[in-house]
């Protein structure tokens, strides 16, 4: 028997409906969890104490100091070469098969779990080359993890920049470096900023890499040398361990939060760029 | 040399990052990796389930089948529920709900997976072992945590398929007399089709590589699993588990491991990028 074309499309819209709604509680169901239960333990003292005892008490100052530091390293390193790539890739080259290698690179470089990332950055950087578990091992592999974010961000945002901004460069007797340098690029400032902001994101919550070449040590790193902790691995710690559930669910309330502003923010840049020139 | 042309030069190379960053990995990975699985032969360390490092014995068969099962329920979950939440916004949802809603989905994708494993031993793993039986730590739970953790990727890929459909071709089913419905199952799912089962590849890489969720999750039990409820460990988080401590021949068979993980990943990634290129 066929069913009715009307019935047929009420019973498809309400599964398709009701699917949604479930994914939406999903996310919603975390985000309310982690908060109501993690955000009460956001205490000053929680975010300026060193922790005491593995992590059992005290707060997670010296976890904060490691993740900044690493992440800010990671930035350093990748930005360059990101937007650098970005700027070969649209301005300097016709599309063929070089870009395509390029894109396809990078691609498949995005596609690399973070597990086989720790294995080469513990290899690489932490055994042959001799930096040990540190802020610059872990530094240089989340780097290598977050340079197709950027590329991909940066090359949608300089693709963005209208033609004829260029060609009034051009006619202005500015050369191609120039017009890339004084227009193109503040013009793309706004989604190359977004690829950045979404690096730190991805490199904030990022656990695998670090555990591996950034090793677990609760000093506070000084030199890119030393070791360090960094929330999402203290987090991962403390929970697998059992140490202390209301301190677990501080750190991630805190890595959360500052992972889904971040996020957020960089959207709506996006967004915002994207309207501006189309 | 001109300004302008070594500029050009020095972009070239910083171009080359992303593909030496790829290649160095490469080397590395199987450099550490493949003298063990040359030595063990490849068919001992893939078909033999008998993992014993410390006694010589390298088979991740085991490790293999459950990161296999695990990907798959994850699949089951994920596609399903990932499709329904494109099409909605795609086809079925008002474009001021789209503006609020794509984004707000967008945010699982920021939610770090050791959250995900955190709430998945929290609630899931009760549930499963009051509800269910077993311990509860079990392939299902990874599967469904999995499923979960996919879904910003099926999700965000599927619309981008959706979206590239052109407006005519459902404009002209509607004229016909069709449902919007009959229109999205004829006319749009078919002609988004292949950017649609790129999605599922590249969700089922994401799956197979995750690794810090699963760990927390699947018991990491050493065995083949005969039941959805039995823990499992698979080839990610065997990696992670033990290289904390591992040395000499056991930590080679850790790389060997990473490079079946990371072919099946290129071979995966590959398929995506052959099926994009069609189009």
């Amino acid at each position: 028997m066929r069913l009715d074309p009307r019935l047929s499309q009420i019973m498809a819209k309400t599964v398709l409906w009701t699917f949604t709604g479930f994914t939406l509680f999903i996310l919603i169901f975390i985000i309310v969890n982690i908060s109501v239960k993690g955000l009460p333990q956001i205490t000053p003292t929680f975010l300026f104490d060193l922790p005491h005892d593995m992590g059992r008490a005290g707060g997670i100052f010296s976890t904060i100091a490691a993740t900044a530091y690493i992440t800010l390293l990671a930035i350093l390193l990748a930005s360059p070469l990101g937007v650098g790539t970005a700027i070969y890739l649209t301005e300097y080259t016709r599309e063929g098969w070089g870009t395509r290698l390029i894109r396809f690179g990078s691609e498949c470089l995005a596609g690399v779990p973070s597990i086989i990332l720790g294995l080469f950055g513990f290899v690489l950087f932490v055994m042959k080359l001799g930096f040990g578990w540190s802020v610059l091992s872990g530094g240089l592999t989340l780097a290598i993890m977050i340079l197709p974010i950027i590329i991909r961000t940066s090359e949608e945002a300089i693709k963005a920049v209208p033609r004829e901004y260029r060609q009034v460069c051009y006619s202005l007797g500015l050369s191609q470096w120039q017009a890339i340098t004084r227009v193109v690029l503040p013009s793309a400032l706004p989604g190359i900023t977004t690829g950045i902001m979404l690096s730190v994101g991805r490199s904030l919550g990022e656990t695998a890499v670090l555990l591996f070449t950034a090793g677990a040590s609760l000093r506070t790193p000084v030199s890119v040398f030393d070791s360090g902790r960094t929330m999402a691995v203290h987090f991962y710690i403390l929970a697998r361990e059992g140490l202390s559930m209301p301190n677990a669910y501080g750190t991630a309330a805190i890595l959360m939060v500052s992972i889904l502003a971040i996020n957020l923010v960089a959207y709506t840049l996006m967004q915002r760029l994207i309207k501006r020139y189309s | 040399m001109s300004r302008e042309k070594f500029v050009e030069r020095v972009l070239f190379l910083l171009a080359l990052s992303s593909l030496s960053s790829l290649l160095l990995i490469t080397v590395f990975i199987f450099l550490e990796g493949m003298p063990l699985i040359i030595e063990t032969g490849l068919g001992n360390f893939l078909a033999s389930s008998h993992w014993a490092p410390t006694k010589g014995h390298f088979g991740i068969l085991a490790m293999i089948i459950s990161s296999v099962l695990v990907t798959l329920g994850a699949m089951v979950l994920g596609v399903p529920l990932g499709l329904a939440c494109a099409l909605v916004l795609a086809e079925f949802s008002p474009p001021r709900l789209k503006m609020v809603l794509k984004p707000t989905l967008e945010l699982l994708a920021g939610i770090p997976s050791v959250v995900y494993g955190f709430l998945g031993v929290l609630w899931l793993v009760p549930l499963i072992r009051d509800y269910l039986g077993g311990p509860g730590l079990s392939l299902l739970a990874a599967a469904l945590i999995l499923g979960i953790m996919i879904l910003p990727t099926v999700i965000s890929i599927s619309i981008d398929a959706l979206d590239a459909v052109p407006g005519p071709y459902r404009d002209g089913s509607i004229a016909l007399g069709a449902t919007q419905w009959q229109t999205v199952r004829r006319v749009v799912l078919p002609a988004a089709s292949s950017g649609i089962i790129t999605a599922v590849i590249l969700a089922m890489g994401r799956a197979i590589g995750e690794t810090m969720a699963v760990i927390m999750v699947a018991g990491n039990a050493l065995k083949i699993p005969t039941s959805i409820l039995d823990p499992v460990r698979t080839l990610t988080s065997n990696i992670a588990l033990e290289l904390g401590y591992a040395s000499g021949r056991h930590r080679e068979a850790l790389f060997a491991t990473g490079i079946v993980l990371f072919v099946i990943i290129m071979l995966l990634n590959l398929a995506a990028t052959l099926l994009t290129r069609r189009k």
